[in-house]
């Protein structure tokens, strides 16, 4: 791995341990927000057209489909209730096959967007049932289509709410990310593990803790900045 | 002129509803909300419908555009039977039949002039076009001024106009009203009901009224349907109807202004007379009470515009006396004064 961080600390002539440290601090930060990051981006490939079904064929939606929609909902419900430690070694056969092996950060995304989708789904559903339901019945009324109600309609006027939903989502990867180190995950929780668990060095354990409470407030504040800026309904 | 006059009443009806039926699956069972219910709209007339809460009027409009999915009857909108037409055409039928609610219902994510982009760009309308057409109908709503406004800065009021411009939009030939001024001011009502008055004249487009405000019925439609218990119990022009209501149905509604003003009394019969600009000219009372040398209470008294023409409305009070209170009966029938006796209107 580039080592420039700790050349860089040497040159300002920090203690050689102190480098090393830094270099291992920052890359695992990086790690963390990698696998964060990309995996939030797939989890909501995977949940937004799962929670836009979901919210269409149910009973109250615009096509019911109560067959369609209690396949998907017991699916949601199974691959909710599944620790996410044990889901991460139950599929590593799958993860193995996809990433090419089972340890790391990438391999690491995996786990985490499988977990996740779900997860994002109920919550872009619950976002998209949030839309008031006389905005769709107007549109409707315009003769819009199913497709025109909900890119046009229901995930606009749901934004601030979908936004919120991210700033959720982001935290709670993020915590999901940290479990991972557990198996050899990479990132700022496999560090935490590694040094404060397996070796007892309670100064990087601790390092590492404020830096996850920092990455953490850090993603929630910048994230519930944004949804209520482009929220229009408040002047 | 009165051949012109003639052809138009000549001309088809623009909406026609026949034997419509609309049930509901509830806890007690099957409801029925809509009970054969059979009227036609000609073009360019101010149709009104009008019941009490529950009567089943937003049902009854929805399945003019089928929001709401008739279980029974005919639904015929410009010469095209709705309940028979296939999913994208009825999406191609519903941008000729503007509508506009109680709640607004504006998008309140995009600004005015998105809004009302919105029905455009749902029919495909070329970005520039669209523009002009949008910019075109805020301004015939007179809200050019606000096309960057979002609808939480609006006034009730003026969203109720940037809703109006919307349904506009697509040049419908028939705008649905489902109760559009029920949550606005008395003031602001009236601005919102010229506005729809001046929509039909200007632009001949015909305009469904749904209500429970006889204010509203009065002051801009031509005809209206009584709605009561999903039946249509009574029908006519409007100047007919409120003059002289034959049901009990219409008669709550039309004296419910009256109503509370005569709560109290309750000794002799009372009885709503109404008068017209031709009765309303002979001393009319004043002669009945010298004939009979009896005074005559009277509890309410009040002048309407129904379709701008000025209808005196009173209630009065007879004497206990049955000859006596006969003899005036007699009188205002004969005098064309359509009275109604005022008893069966408290629930």
């Amino acid at each position: 791995m580039n080592d420039g961080f700790q050349q860089f600390l040497l040159a300002l002539h920090v203690d050689d341990r102190f480098a090393r440290l830094g270099q291992l601090l920052l890359d695992s930060t990086l790690e963390t927000l990698y696998m964060t990051l990309v995996s939030t981006l797939f989890a909501y490939l995977l949940g937004i057209p799962l929670g836009i079904a979901l919210t269409v064929t149910d009973k109250q939606g615009l096509r019911p489909c109560a067959p369609f929609y209690r396949i998907l909902d017991v699916a949601c419900n199974l691959l909710r209730s599944v620790p996410f430690i044990i889901l991460l070694v139950v599929i590593i056969p799958f993860t193995r096959f996809l990433v090419g092996r089972s340890y790391g950060s990438t391999a690491t995304i995996v786990p985490l967007v499988l977990s996740a989708a779900p997860f994002v789904g109920r919550m872009v559903e619950s976002s998209l049932k949030e839309v008031d339901h006389g905005v769709v019945e107007a549109a409707e009324s315009m003769g819009a289509s199913l497709w025109q109600i909900i890119f046009k309609v229901l995930l606009p006027e749901a934004r601030t709410s979908l936004l919120i939903g991210v700033t959720i989502a982001v935290g709670t990867i993020l915590g999901y990310s940290a479990m991972a180190g557990a198996v050899g995950g990479g990132g700022l929780g496999d560090l935490a593990i590694q040094y404060g668990y397996h070796r007892y060095d309670t100064l990087i354990m601790m390092i590492t803790l404020v830096l996850l409470v920092l990455i953490a407030q850090l993603l929630q504040t910048a994230g519930m900045k944004m949804a209520l800026s482009l929220d229009r309904r408040k002047h | 002129m009165s051949e012109a006059a003639g052809q138009q009443k000549e001309a088809p009806p623009i909406i026609q509803v026949e034997g419509l039926v609309k049930e509901f699956h509830g806890s007690g069972g099957l409801f029925r909300a809509l009970d054969d219910i059979s009227f036609q709209v000609r073009p360019g007339a101010v149709f009104g419908i009008i019941g009490l809460s529950g009567a089943g009027k937003s049902t009854l409009v929805r399945c003019l555009n089928l929001l709401e999915k008739p279980d029974g009857g005919r639904v015929q909108v410009d010469g095209q039977e709705l309940t028979k037409l296939s999913a994208p055409e009825l999406r191609l039928a519903r941008r000729n039949i503007g509508m506009i609610f109680q709640g607004f219902h504006l998008l309140m994510q995009r600004n005015v002039l998105g809004n009302v982009l919105f029905p455009l760009e749902v029919a495909g309308v070329p970005r520039a076009e669209a523009r002009r057409r949008a910019e075109e109908m805020l301004s015939v709503v007179g809200l050019s001024d606000k096309a960057e406004a979002f609808p939480a800065q609006l006034s009730g009021g003026q969203r109720q106009r940037v809703a109006i411009a919307r349904a506009l939009a697509t040049g419908p030939k028939i705008i649905l009203s489902d109760e559009a001024t029920s949550a606005l001011d008395p003031q602001t009502t009236a601005s919102i009901l010229h506005l729809l008055q001046e929509l039909n004249g200007r632009y001949g487009i015909t305009i469904v009224v749904i209500t429970h405000e006889m204010d509203v019925i009065r002051e801009i439609c031509t005809d209206v349907a009584v709605l009561d218990n999903g039946r249509i119990v009574e029908q006519g022009s409007v100047d007919q109807v409120f003059r002289a209501p034959r049901t009990a149905a219409a008669r709550r509604l039309i004296l419910a202004e009256a109503a509370h003003a005569v709560e109290e009394i309750r000794t002799g019969k009372v009885v709503r007379i109404t008068f017209t600009g031709l009765t309303a000219f002979e001393p009319m009372l004043g002669n009945i009470m010298l004939e009979c040398r009896t005074p005559l209470n009277i509890l309410y008294a009040a002048t309407k515009t129904v379709n701008g023409k000025a209808v005196g409305e009173m209630v009065v009070q007879l004497p206990d006396s049955q000859a006596l209170s006969e003899k005036f009966m007699e009188f205002f029938v004969r005098k064309g004064l359509n009275p109604q006796e005022v008893e069966d209107f408290h629930e």
